[in-house]
């Protein structure tokens, strides 16, 4: 596998990964609160409506001339993958709380419990139904969107449609074994990385759409990476500094007015 | 009508997310790198050059921001008198 595949694999399964985690732990709250059936019904019925989206966008995804494709989705990885980076560098440096699988897990068990049961006609529970449904309906589109942009600019879409069912299964597997949510992932840190992906690629491919011929052709993603990374980590050590240097003050006169 | 507010305010918060200055700020990059390229310019510089002002700015807009809560809000302070236990 070439450099620039390895890349493309990476990416797409760390996305995609990041986004199964967040669906499963919607679908396992669904199914503990309000029964599996359904939970089950409302998954496989946006599995359903995600395979109809892939097979309208798909076709038309790739009629687009790719210059003009590069702009446009080089434009939208590179504002995602800022958004990223700017709440994992947030995150790192304490000034956004961690994002917690446990908590929102709960917060839906709690949601999901106080409600009354209504049958439809292939799910007993309703709202188990549409919790799992519109959960993995959204997580789903993101993961859609990711390998149809990145495979379509990379001309592998297979490759990134393997890269994202392997991530979907892994993490699937995973959460449906333990029947738990994946708190242990460490989900900040594989956002950081996503984010740093995203935005690389976004920078490569909006700057080739933009008539640019980067110095080293594919190569240059082999620098971009790694200098978006150290940026993040950067910043991320520079405002932790920052805001344990603010909280110092607060502190000294403790030290001098408690005996 | 509400309906369709919230189709766009999904849309919006889908795409834009939190800091509408990021897209702007891209948008106006990929546009200046066009238009020099278009100049003969060969500009590869010019997005990695918007990365470091843009993700900077918007991080120091994001800690200005009233609404972001601190991880631990008044938890490392000083109690407010030396009678007063600290807080847990």
């Amino acid at each position: 596998m070439s450099a620039s595949a390895s890349a493309l694999f990476i990416a797409v399964f760390l996305a995609c990964a990041v986004e199964a985690v967040e669906a499963t732990t919607i679908v396992l709250a669904a199914g503990t609160s309000r029964g599996w059936r359904s939970a089950n019904v409302g998954m496989l019925s946006a599995l359903a409506v995600l395979a109809v989206i892939v097979a309208i966008l798909g076709p038309a995804v790739s009629q687009i001339p790719l210059r003009g494709l590069r702009v446009v989705v080089g434009a939208l990885l590179l504002v995602f993958g800022l958004q990223w980076v700017r709440k994992a560098v947030l995150r790192g440096s304490g000034y956004k709380a961690l994002h917690d699988e446990d908590k929102i897990f709960r917060e839906q068990m709690e949601a999901a419990t106080g409600k009354q049961a209504r049958r439809s006609f292939l799910a007993p529970d309703w709202y188990g139904f549409t919790l799992s449904f519109k959960g993995v309906l959204l997580e789903g589109l993101e993961v859609v969107f990711i390998v149809l942009t990145f495979g379509s600019n990379a001309k592998n879409i297979g490759l990134a449609a393997i890269g994202a069912l392997v991530a979907v299964v892994v993490v699937a597997a995973a959460g449906f074994a333990v029947k738990a949510p994946l708190a242990r992932v460490p989900e900040n840190t594989m956002k950081f990385i996503v984010g740093i992906m995203l935005t690389s690629f976004g920078v490569f491919w909006g700057a080739e759409g933009a008539g640019v011929n980067w110095p080293g052709s594919d190569a240059a993603l082999l620098v971009i990476i790694p200098a978006v990374a150290l940026l993040g980590l950067g910043l991320t050590a520079v405002m932790k500094r920052g805001r344990t240097a603010s909280e110092a003050p607060i502190q000294a006169p403790a030290t001098t007015t408690v005996h | 009508m509400s309906k369709l507010r919230a189709f766009g305010a999904f849309w919006y918060d889908f795409v834009v997310g939190d800091d509408w200055l990021v897209a702007v700020g891209v948008v106006i990059g990929l546009a200046a790198t066009y238009g020099l390229s278009q100049a003969g310019v060969n500009a590869w510089w010019l997005l990695p050059l918007v990365l470091v002002v843009l993700l900077p700015a918007s991080l120091r807009r994001a800690i200005n921001a009233p609404l972001i809560p601190r991880r631990t809000p008044g938890q490392r302070r000083p109690p407010a008198s030396p009678h007063t236990p600290p807080a847990n």
